[in-house]
């Protein structure tokens, strides 16, 4: 069954001066969906979600959430909430008075102490409660800007970079709320640098890269998308499996400005099918394979790919053979 | 947390003011330098007023000052009189100048408008909170100096700027109208804070716009600059409230400064509130001090004291400096006569009336090289009276120090008897003597 679209955009632009930010972007998400936003820097995603947040209106196209068309600034529908550049705190209040003031802003009944209480506690930041936000940690910020965001009771959850600065525990359990929301129907639009995060969270991905959406679509699909990798390989005789990976068919060596020469690792580019072909050639010559990882997950490459950016170039690295 | 699902389609209403007035209200207070300030508002003029109420040196400066033995009235407006110079221009400062400011700092603009979702009820409700707090510290400094002043030296009569003598019922009512009145200039200064805020964002400069205006507009003060100058600009304000010490009262600066004042409130808040309207908030790199900022934000208030100027001209008979050997004449004999009766009763001699003394001033300005208007510390007057029953002329002399704000300090030279010593010897003891020094005021619009 197709579910309600929670966020509909079609063909946004957005300028700001002579930058266009965003164009002809298209977005859906539907209820109870975790949705990443992804891209380089510049690529216009915190434009994007504050359109989302109703910080701005678009120049053209149109945008609807929660069925209601959004045509001017701060005419967004009940139901929104999130963050954008960081959760925006105010450091001389506690955790508790920083909650209630929204709750009180957002006209909440009189059952706001307890709602309070429930948003601090789902974040797990019931122990700092009365603490002033002065000494929080950012992962702490973030938290708290999430349970900022909950006690509005959104339909729609806008959070830019929620797993900023949260150390592992931290981030398990934000993704635990984040994950539940979604059960309870909640539409979410996540922005990460993090790949892994949004390989853990999100069903689909959109990418932008300088304005224009790249990629759309599921994160399986994503990873389609990768195209060749590149893949480190740590021998027992670097020197013979140099000479066996540059004669596997199928297969390139990736050096970095001679320094693989004195590395005991290879960096090789190549489908699945060659490096088997590598494998099954390097055991067949006594040498041992101690490590074949891609040297970047799939996912990253196939974002890489799409937004232009040759990781290889960045780092100096030459392909040979 | 359970998710309560929320209705369907309806826009979200912006959040009502008073919710955000008390948000924007706990915000300030929750800065331990707004709450120092606060509390120093509330205690320090007390302390002040009670302690130099007690020393036989006194701010014999500061207008006001030489009375504070007297009645505790005086140590209030001594109070109001150093708040007026500084005070007050750096409280604005430090609420309204940073009010607008301290979001850009912490970067919760985009917060903020999320959560009330309208920015006229943010800058409403910041506006109100900053003035809200900025009265409760001035209403701190009033209380504190009254209660500080009346529990050390009590509720007497109070020796107006003329000399007269104010009844404590007056003299309360006075003293709590010249508080009163600095409220214009002080709301004038909140609302250039507030554009200052907004127009400056994170820079630190904004926070000083204020106190820098004040601290410029002082020394324009202490220029001899034509009257209708004086009288435009909204520090004059901080000046006229003397002009209620005064019998009659010199109420036509006060007037035009409570005027000027308003005027520059509601322009400098206009134009806050038009800039904050127009404030792109999706741009994370803007920090306000854009150069057509500060010319949108200048060139009005420039203008308004050109307009205020060419009114003033043309509407009062102000002209030059203000100050003539006419009025000094009138104000100097009628102090004179005021506090020659003062000075009658303390030494117990047979009561005399103003009407009976008929004292009157002869001043002069550097000689006969010199015109005899301005302000200045080379005035000389020579004051003469007569005594009921008597043809003999009586005459004093007195040096004055006359200031471009129209307030003077006269000096009596002699006979030692009349105003020549600091001291009178009474029947109970040697006691101040109200004719060796005394302050005066003249009325800069009055046509002589």
């Amino acid at each position: 069954m197709e579910r309600t679209p929670a966020v509909r955009a079609r063909g946004i632009s957005k300028s700001f001066g002579d930058v266009l930010a965003l164009d002809g972007v298209d977005l859906d998400v539907p209820e109870g969906q975790v949705h990443g936003l992804v891209g380089p820097n510049g690529a216009g995603k915190t434009t994007l979600l504050g359109l989302l947040l109703g910080l701005a209106v678009a120049d053209s196209g149109t945008l609807e959430i929660l069925g209601t068309p959004v045509g001017r600034v701060l005419a967004v529908p009940e139901g929104v909430a999130g963050f954008v550049d960081g959760p925006g705190l105010y450091p001389s209040l506690t955790a508790r008075q920083n909650l209630a003031a929204l709750a009180t802003l957002r006209r909440f009944g009189p059952d706001r102490a307890r709602e309070v209480d429930e948003a601090l506690a789902s974040v797990g930041l019931s122990d700092v409660a009365d603490d002033r936000v002065r000494g929080f940690s950012l992962g702490m910020r973030q938290r708290l800007g999430l349970a900022a965001a909950l006690i509005t009771r959104p339909r729609v959850l806008v959070l830019d970079e929620p797993a900023n600065g949260l150390d592992p525990a931290g981030k398990h359990h934000v993704h635990g709320v984040i994950r539940r929301l979604a059960d309870d129907g909640v539409a979410i639009v996540l922005s990460s640098h993090r790949m892994d995060d949004l390989a853990a969270l999100c069903s689909e991905v959109t990418i932008l890269a300088t304005g224009r959406v790249v990629f759309a679509g599921p994160v399986a699909k994503l990873a389609s998308e990768s195209g060749d990798l590149d893949y480190r390989v740590l021998t027992s005789d670097p020197a013979t499996a140099r000479e066996v990976a540059t004669a596997t068919p199928g297969l390139r060596l990736v050096t970095a400005d001679g320094l693989q020469r004195r590395s005991e690792a290879l960096v090789v580019r190549g489908a699945v099918q060659a490096l088997d072909e590598l494998v099954v050639r390097l055991v067949g010559a006594g040498v041992a394979v101690r490590e074949l990882a891609p040297v970047v997950t799939p996912l990253e490459a196939a974002f890489l790919a799409l937004t232009g950016i040759d990781p290889a170039r960045d780092a100096g690295r030459e392909e040979v053979g | 947390m359970t998710t309560v699902v929320a209705p369907l389609g309806d826009v979200a209403r912006p959040a009502a003011v008073l919710p955000g007035f008390r948000f924007e209200l706990a915000k300030l207070l929750s800065q331990w330098r707004i709450r120092v300030v606060l509390l120093v508002c509330w205690l320090a003029p007390a302390g002040f007023v009670a302690v130099v109420s007690r020393q036989s040196s006194l701010p014999t400066d500061t207008v006001f000052g030489r009375w504070m033995l007297a009645t505790g009235w005086a140590g209030s407006l001594v109070v109001l009189a150093f708040a007026c110079s500084w005070a007050l221009p750096l409280l604005t400062s430090l609420v309204a100048g940073d009010v607008f400011a301290a979001e850009d700092r912490l970067g919760t603009w985009r917060h903020l408008l999320v959560a009330v979702r309208s920015p006229r009820r943010i800058f409403l409700s910041k506006a109100l909170a900053s003035l809200t707090l900025i009265v409760l510290m001035l209403a701190g400094l009033a209380v504190s100096s009254i209660v500080g002043g009346l529990a050390a030296v009590g509720s007497h009569s109070l020796v107006g700027l003329d000399g007269h003598l104010l009844p404590t019922g007056t003299a309360a009512r006075t003293v709590v109208l010249a508080w009163l009145c600095v409220l214009a200039p002080t709301l004038a200064f909140a609302a250039v804070g507030l554009l200052g805020s907004v127009v400056l964002g994170r820079s630190p400069m904004g926070l000083l716009v204020p106190a820098v205006l004040a601290l410029g507009m002082d020394l324009v003060l202490m220029l001899p600059v034509p009257v209708a100058v004086r009288l435009a600009l909204p520090s004059n304000a901080f000046l006229a409230w003397r002009g209620l010490f005064t019998d009659p009262g010199q109420t036509g600066p006060l007037v035009v400064g409570i005027v000027v004042s308003l005027a520059w409130a509601a322009v400098a808040t206009a134009l806050a509130y038009l800039l904050f309207l127009r404030r792109d908030f999706t741009d994370l790199a803007y920090d306000g001090a854009g150069r057509r900022a500060l010319l949108v934000a200048a060139l009005p208030l420039a203008t308004l004291v050109a307009v205020t100027v060419g009114v003033v001209s043309l509407s009062t008979p102000a002209r030059g400096s203000g100050i003539e050997k006419d009025k000094l004449d009138a104000s100097l004999g009628t102090a004179f006569a005021h506090l020659y009766r003062l000075q009658t009763e303390e030494l117990h001699r047979p009561a005399v009336t103003e009407a009976q003394l008929s004292a009157k001033a002869d001043c002069d300005k550097g000689g006969t090289r010199v015109d005899d208007h301005g302000a200045g510390n080379d005035w000389r007057c020579v004051v003469s009276w007569r005594l009921p029953g008597s043809t003999a002329v009586g005459a004093a002399i007195y040096q004055l120090d006359v200031t471009a704000d129209g307030r003077y300090v006269a000096d009596g030279d002699g006979p030692k008897e009349v105003n020549g010593y600091f001291q009178v010897r009474t029947p109970h003891g040697d006691a101040p003597n109200p004719l060796w020094q005394l302050d005066g005021s003249v009325d800069l619009l009055h046509h002589s």
